[in-house]
């Protein structure tokens, strides 16, 4: 199960993004993104994760990228945070990570 | 690749390998010393751990990982195998089996199997680095390194297969799983195939890794750790301290990213920047690049022996290989399918020979013949498919005497013999229970305790043997002890009161011994010399009946019982012999079967159904009276002499057909309890025949025979 929530410009992502909601995800979050450019992900929520769930944030990150846009993902949930350490991505992501992963 | 299927595969693997670590535990547990022994245990528990580590099954991969470290200590000589550690790793044996249970059905951990493991875990603690130690630490003499360029540290390059994550494999996994082997000291994902925009396919694997692993394990290790993705997936091992031309082959090996790979190796600190810009040069000034053997071998950098142990190592994998080649794991299913068809091939065959020969026509006579021999290879070649030793199912007995012999205070010692006897498949799976049943009930009743033993002037430790061994078209597996054997007169006298035999009557040793396999015949309430050697004796008889086996007990007062099981060797296909009486033809396999003759000049007794055969006297009877077949007898009557263990009885028909192979069909549920008739078959002319149960018979015959005053 993967939930969104929007409250004003912030969408709150939670569950389980896997593969089994890979593809949900990224249609509703690339829809989000087009609605609205001053988009943040608030990613507390997020129970599980695997490689599938990181793609596509990456993916979603870099396209606002090529639209000028920040969009920030805010309050990583530690299960996001263990992925952003397992794969080393907190780089590519380019965050502000609220808890700083055991390196 | 079906995740499925992968899981499947691994949970028999799993099987396979904690089968391997039990009998290597029960073998170090007689012989401390056995160093190859506990290697088995120690990579039984390695391999599950890698395994589970890819399938994310985290609760199996930390305990296993314990296991694992306390067996380490072990193998490196840190820590003796005492006999409570031995017991201590049965018992996380036993819960590694629980373990692969729960995942097998997919189910969630129980919170019993959960405590256990807890328990376990706790228990392996003292026996941990930084525990009690009880063997000095030996000293390991440092092995000088060949200098190289890298830390020390594999380097793991991988470009997953863009299928891994709907396989079901996520990249996560591989690294979490890593981690546990040593320590990452960098890691880089690669994920600059990821498209942009639209193209973007969130359910396929665009992850590359370039990792740094400082870790003791062998190269074996970290190609197991890829085993399950190695086919569609790029990896690629680069051993500690090897040549920078290795990693410099590398990167020439993976030219659209070796700007990249290249930055990444140098921060890694497996190559220096100039190396780096050489290997560039070299790749833009060479039309070939150099092999990296050639390289070795032409700058003579690595020191001969080095060489001679790689080679070693590498034969040996590759030895290693081949034996794994020469084994093809099939679904069971798979093989009962082709077993059927092989059986209705036969009944075809079997048709199409009876037209040739009444077709008269030599030529097709000859091309059926021919058919039919090779019809005939096959099915004998289908049926070996089936047939597995039953040295596994022997071995898991080890155990069992093992664990049964402790809780009673007895020491027993359990000797196996014909364990490479086979027989098929479905009969090895069923013959299990009704055979632990046996087993149990000679540990616990047969087998005296040590004090009675030694009184009675016995050695004071027990013996059971467990042997397998074929004996004309069946397979006899024997439990054997030396205890104190069944009390006959103490049986009989519980049969009379449960008025199973009238009182005073007068029964033979075999007869009575068959008495324990009644129904409820030993319960509870029994007198305690017997009490459980009659408890579930009718249901093994039961299962052995279901499997068209028999069972018989020798039993000596005061030196032993021996639990002798017949079975047939397979359950579908026989060679049979077809008679034929009152015009319908039966059917009784061919094994069974010594000779056949004329009923007339070997009659003995007509009354008492007695023939004469060459001075020995067998009973006999006429299958049309036990049919109850019209018409009457004809003026010339066969017998076929027929023998079922060391029992031989004569069956007088009316005609001899000859040989057939036949395929039995199972009676259906109204014909269950039919005397005499243990299946049926389709005939080459479209007939129904039955298939005699020549046990049946041959007890039918013997008591027949012994109802009257035997001949002298």
């Amino acid at each position: 199960m993967i939930a969104f929530e929007r409250s004003q410009h912030t969408l709150l992502l939670s569950g389980e993004l896997t593969i089994y909601h890979a593809a949900e995800a990224r249609q509703r979050l690339g829809e989000e993104l087009s609605a609205d450019p001053a988009l943040e992900l608030d990613l507390s929520g997020i129970e599980e994760i695997d490689t599938a769930g990181a793609q596509v944030l990456l993916w979603l990150k870099r396209e606002a990228r090529s639209l000028g846009l920040a969009l920030p993902y805010t309050s990583h949930s530690p299960a996001v945070l263990d992925v952003l350490d397992q794969l080393n991505l907190a780089g590519a992501f380019g965050d502000t990570l609220l808890i700083a992963p055991n390196a | 690749m079906d995740m499925d299927q992968v899981k499947q595969t691994f949970i028999i693997e799993c099987r396979e390998l904690l089968a391997s670590m039990e009998e290597a535990l029960l073998t170090v547990e007689d012989q401390p010393d056995a160093t190859e022994s506990i290697n088995a245990i120690f990579r039984a528990v390695h391999t599950i751990k890698g395994s589970a580590g890819l399938f994310g099954l985290d609760p199996i991969v930390r305990f296993a990982h314990t296991v694992e470290s306390v067996m380490d200590r072990v193998r490196g000589g840190r820590i003796t195998l005492s006999p409570d550690l031995v017991g201590l790793f049965l018992e996380c044996h036993d819960h590694l089996v629980r373990m692969l249970a729960t995942v097998r059905e997919n189910a969630p951990e129980p919170p019993e199997v959960a405590e256990e493991g807890e328990r376990l875990l706790s228990a392996l603690v003292p026996w941990l680095e930084g525990g009690v130690e009880t063997v000095a630490v030996a000293v390991h003499p440092e092995v000088a390194r060949p200098r190289g360029t890298g830390g020390d540290h594999w380097h793991i390059s991988v470009r997953f297969a863009p299928t891994v994550l709907q396989n079901g494999m996520d990249p996560l996994s591989f690294v979490r799983y890593l981690r546990t082997l040593g320590r990452m000291t960098s890691l880089h994902s690669l994920l600059e195939k990821l498209p942009a925009g639209p193209a973007f396919d969130p359910e396929l694997c665009y992850l590359g890794l370039e990792m740094d692993l400082e870790t003791d394990a062998d190269r074996a290790t970290l190609e197991g750790v890829f085993e399950f993705i190695q086919d569609d997936s790029r990896i690629r091992l680069i051993p500690p301290h090897s040549r920078v031309e290795e990693y410099l082959a590398l990167i020439q090996a993976m030219p659209d990213e070796e700007h990249y790979l290249g930055e990444i190796l140098v921060a890694g600190g497996c190559i220096t920047a100039r190396d780096l810009e050489e290997a560039l040069r070299i790749q833009s000034e060479e039309e070939s690049a150099r092999k990296i053997g050639t390289i070795l071998v032409q700058e003579q950098s690595v020191p001969t022996p080095v060489v001679a142990a790689a080679l070693e190592k590498q034969k040996r994998f590759q030895d290693k290989q081949a034996h794994e080649m020469k084994v093809v794991k099939v679904a069971a299913e798979k093989l009962d399918k082709l077993v059927n068809l092989v059986g209705e091939l036969v009944i075809a065959g079997a048709s199409a020979q009876v037209l040739a020969s009444q077709a008269k026509e030599t030529r097709l006579a000859e091309a059926t013949a021919t058919f039919n021999k090779l019809v005939e290879e096959i099915r004998d070649n289908a049926l070996s498919l089936r047939m597995v030793q039953i040295g596994e199912t022997f071995s898991r007995f080890r155990r069992i005497v093992r664990d049964v012999s402790r809780e009673l205070g007895k020491e027993i010692e359990l000797e196996i013999q014909g364990a490479d006897t086979e027989l098929d498949k479905t009969i090895v799976e069923k013959i299990a229970d009704p055979l632990m049943h046996i087993v149990r009930n000679s540990i616990d009743h047969g087998i005296e305790s040590a004090e009675v033993r030694i009184a009675r002037g016995k050695p004071a430790t027990g013996s059971l043997s467990l042997n397998a061994f074929h004996e004309s078209g069946s397979i006899v597996i024997e439990v054997a002890d030396d205890g104190g054997g069944l009390d006959r007169a103490r049986i009989l006298a519980k049969a009379v009161e449960r008025g199973l035999v009238a009182a005073g009557a007068d029964l033979s040793d075999s007869e009575v011994h068959a008495l324990i396999f009644e129904p409820g015949f030993s319960t509870a309430a029994s007198v305690s010399n017997l009490s459980g050697r009659g408890v579930g004796m009718d249901v093994v008889r039961r299962n052995i009946d279901e499997l068209r086996g028999t069972v018989e007990i020798e039993s000596y007062e005061g030196s032993g019982t021996t639990m002798r099981i017949r079975l047939p060797l397979t359950l579908a296909i026989i060679d049979g012999f077809r008679v034929e009486v009152a015009g319908t033809c039966y059917v009784i396999p061919l094994d069974t079967v010594i000779e056949c003759l004329d009923l007339g000049p070997f009659l003995e007794s007509e009354e008492n159904h007695l023939i004469n055969l060459r001075g020995e006297v067998l009973p006999f009877l006429r299958l049309r009276e036990v049919f109850s077949a019209p018409g009457d007898r004809p003026a010339k009557e066969r017998v076929v002499v027929i023998q079922y263990g060391e029992i031989r009885a004569g069956i007088v028909v009316d005609k001899l057909l000859g040989e057939f192979q036949t395929v039995i069909k199972p009676l259906g549920e109204l014909f269950r309890n039919l005397k005499g008739v243990g299946g049926s078959t389709i005939l080459g002319t479209g007939e129904v025949a039955l298939i005699l149960d020549v046990p049946q018979l041959v007890q039918l015959a013997t008591r027949r025979g012994r109802q009257t005053p035997v001949l002298s």
